[in-house]
């Protein structure tokens, strides 16, 4: 991306904002209508809770009261001290998500473009088996990571056998699982909407880059990533969002030490039944995603692109 | 061809291309001379993109040679060879502007003053106030100049272009082929141009390369083609031709020959007609002089005698009539609008009279290259 473009997007409207829409004047109601059950939908299964949550985060026990027993007492230092407290595990969401998201956008992208432009009648079986993974359950499928990177299996004995890692290296139970589970869990949520943004590429202008001198590194480069920039936003949205929020590959391929925000929550609202504290930390990680993937919009610019 | 070879001709040697069992071009051999406008004219289908796509690199042949002087192309990358390509889509960058869409071939050969040339580019296709507008953004006529000028910075050995006019309606068409011509003239660019529109191949190329199934029917000079075509497919595909079936009745003195329609005896020139007994005798509708049946007509002249009018339908310029034989073959006539002698009306008697020197005699289906929507004889 270009500065120039960059700066341009700057002074642009604001990214997720909507354009002014058009005065329906004296037309029919009928559109408002068919908003109306994803409206009611939002309201009660969104809105509500948001602010049942928000509610939650500034109570406190009530004094000699049972456990799980809580009052509102706008009590906002749960907030700082929450942050505090956790501000390790949040940088390890972050940071394991970003990897996560990484990883998946550089194994993504050469599986959607193959499939895209050199699969022929294979594409149809290739997007399946892009998909496959989602027949099986999410927690069968990470339990199965641990069997592939035990000590006994054959991934790592056979990478320990052609000295690629370390003979006394354990993989289980360490932050590579964890990030390598993320990876993999998420990866059909990167590769489809790259697929789809790749495919829409018209195959002449790849044509027109080769036939103006441009290598294939160059019109890879030049070309086709910018005009698949659309499906590396959506797919790295769509990875990185719920996998900063995941707990799952955490819980199920980590250790204590490997713990993400979300375990934390997890482990505060169902096992120490520390409501407001739980609350803040989903509050807090909600936002931090927010302001994170505003950013990183206005960054990548989508609305520059066609 | 007579010309000899210049240092930067572009030569196809025996060029085949086969898709599975369809093939698209078949034993091509062509020179196109250095500096030329170059029109490779045919239907849809008859090899014309894919030959073009094999000089840009963009298809493998199958079988043969492309050089390019003394340069043999055949197996360099697209991105190898000093040739630009003007897509029949235009294939314009969306995300780039109209400035970066033209520095794109500059830039990846690393050449300097980029700035400078792609000015210069925007201005021989008179669009530099544009330069910092996205493709979406310009008409297509527009559009069409900067695939021009992207391709045209580069400096090729021979710019390729494919139906570039297409996508336009036929006022602007009109206005680019003019133009094209001027800018190919302006840069002295060998240029290849691949058409379906034969007036479009016609106006601005000065060698013409008809194309049917994979080879070339004909090649020559636009005026070569119309006036003396070698093949029915050629004679029809290349304007409107009037051919008769005959039956050659003597090779006869002054290097002509008589053939025999249908009991009427018709004279060709020897060196525009086929050899063999069944010959097509063909004319041009223009050619042809529709004269009262009572009307006396000049000894030389090849007459055919006992027409009737069938249609007649003014176009302004000229008459166009449908003219029923006694063979109840139809054939066409176009009298252009002098002002001068009465006009006929459906159910008149005629007599068609014209010059032998305008007769060819050719082999083969009457049909060919007929286009469905063109009137032709015998239709």
């Amino acid at each position: 991306m270009s500065i120039a473009a960059v700066a341009h997007t700057g002074s642009g409207p604001e990214p997720g904002q909507e354009p002014p829409a058009a005065t329906p004047g004296r037309r029919s109601s009928l559109p408002y209508w068919l908003l109306l059950p994803g409206l009611l939908w939002l309201f009660v299964f969104f809105a509500i809770p948001i602010f049942t949550l928000l509610g939650t985060s500034t109570q406190t026990p009530v004094p000699g009261g049972d456990v799980g027993a809580f009052e509102q007492t706008f009590r906002f230092a749960n907030y700082p001290e929450a942050v505090r407290e956790y501000t390790e595990q949040f940088v390890r969401s972050f940071v394991y998500a970003g990897l996560a998201t990484l990883f998946a956008l550089l194994i993504s992208y050469p599986l959607a473009y193959l499939i895209a432009f050199r699969a022929g009648r294979w594409r149809n079986i290739l997007l399946v088996l892009v998909v496959a993974p989602f027949f099986t359950s999410f927690i069968l499928r990470t339990i199965a990571w641990r069997q592939i990177l035990s000590e006994e299996g054959f991934v790592v004995s056979s990478l320990k056998f052609l000295h690629v890692i370390p003979q006394d290296m354990n993989v289980t139970a360490s932050a590579v699982a964890v990030v390598a589970g993320i990876t993999y869990n998420f990866l059909p949520f990167m590769t489809l909407p790259l697929y789809a943004s790749l495919e829409r590429i018209d195959p002449r202008l790849i044509e027109a880059g080769g036939d103006l001198y441009g290598s294939s590194f160059a019109v890879l480069r030049k070309v086709t990533f910018p005009l698949s920039m659309p499906g590396v936003v959506a797919g790295t949205l769509l990875t990185f969002i719920p996998a900063a929020g995941d707990y799952v590959n955490a819980a199920l391929l980590g250790t204590p030490r490997t713990q993400m925000i979300g375990n934390v929550v997890e482990s505060r609202f169902f096992r120490i039944v520390d409501y407001p504290t739980a609350a803040v930390l989903s509050f807090v990680l909600m936002a931090a995603i927010l302001v994170l993937v505003t950013l990183y919009i206005r960054r990548a610019g989508t609305e520059e692109l066609v | 061809m007579a010309a000899p070879e210049q240092a930067g001709d572009l030569r196809l040697d025996s060029v085949s291309k086969r898709f599975g069992d369809f093939v698209a071009v078949d034993d091509l051999r062509l020179v196109v001379p250095q500096g030329s406008f170059f029109a490779l004219l045919g239907p849809s289908g008859c090899g014309k993109t894919t030959t073009l796509r094999m000089v840009a690199g963009l298809e493998e042949p199958t079988a043969g040679r492309i050089h390019l002087g003394d340069l043999d192309i055949t197996d360099r990358k697209p991105y190898q060879r000093p040739v630009n390509t003007v897509f029949q889509s235009y294939a314009l960058f969306p995300h780039l502007d109209v400035h970066e869409n033209v520095a794109f071939g500059l830039r990846r050969r690393g050449v300097r003053d980029v700035r400078e040339q792609v000015g210069q580019a925007l201005d021989l296709v008179q669009l530099g106030h544009l330069a910092r507008r996205k493709p979406a953004q310009l008409s297509g006529g527009q559009q069409q100049r900067i695939a021009l000028a992207r391709a045209i910075v580069n400096r090729p050995r021979v710019l390729l272009l494919d139906e570039p006019l297409g996508a336009l309606d036929l006022k602007l068409r009109r206005q680019m082929q003019i133009e094209l011509k001027r800018i190919q003239t302006e840069v002295g660019i060998t240029f290849v141009h691949v058409t379906h529109d034969q007036e479009e191949a016609m106006t601005m190329a000065d060698t013409v390369a008809v194309m049917n199934a994979g080879r070339i029917e004909q090649l020559g000079s636009p005026a070569d083609l119309y006036e003396a075509p070698r093949t029915t497919f050629v004679a029809n595909f290349l304007g409107q031709s009037n051919l008769v079936a005959a039956r050659r009745y003597e090779s006869g003195s002054a290097g002509l020959v008589v053939a025999d329609c249908y009991g009427q005896k018709v004279a060709v020139h020897a060196d525009r007609c086929v050899g063999g007994d069944e010959i097509l005798v063909g004319i041009r509708p223009e050619k042809v002089h529709l004269l009262p049946a009572s009307h006396p007509t000049s000894p030389g002249d090849n007459v055919l005698t006992g027409g009737v009018v069938v249609d007649a339908s003014f176009t302004g310029v000229s008459t166009q009539y449908l003219v029923r034989l006694p063979w109840s073959q139809e054939l066409t006539v176009f009298v252009q609008n002098l002002g001068a002698g009465g006009r006929f009306a459906p159910g008149d008697q005629v007599t068609l009279a014209w010059d032998p020197a305008h007769t060819f005699g050719l082999a083969g289906d009457a049909a060919a290259g007929v286009e469905s929507d063109v009137v032709t004889a015998g239709s």
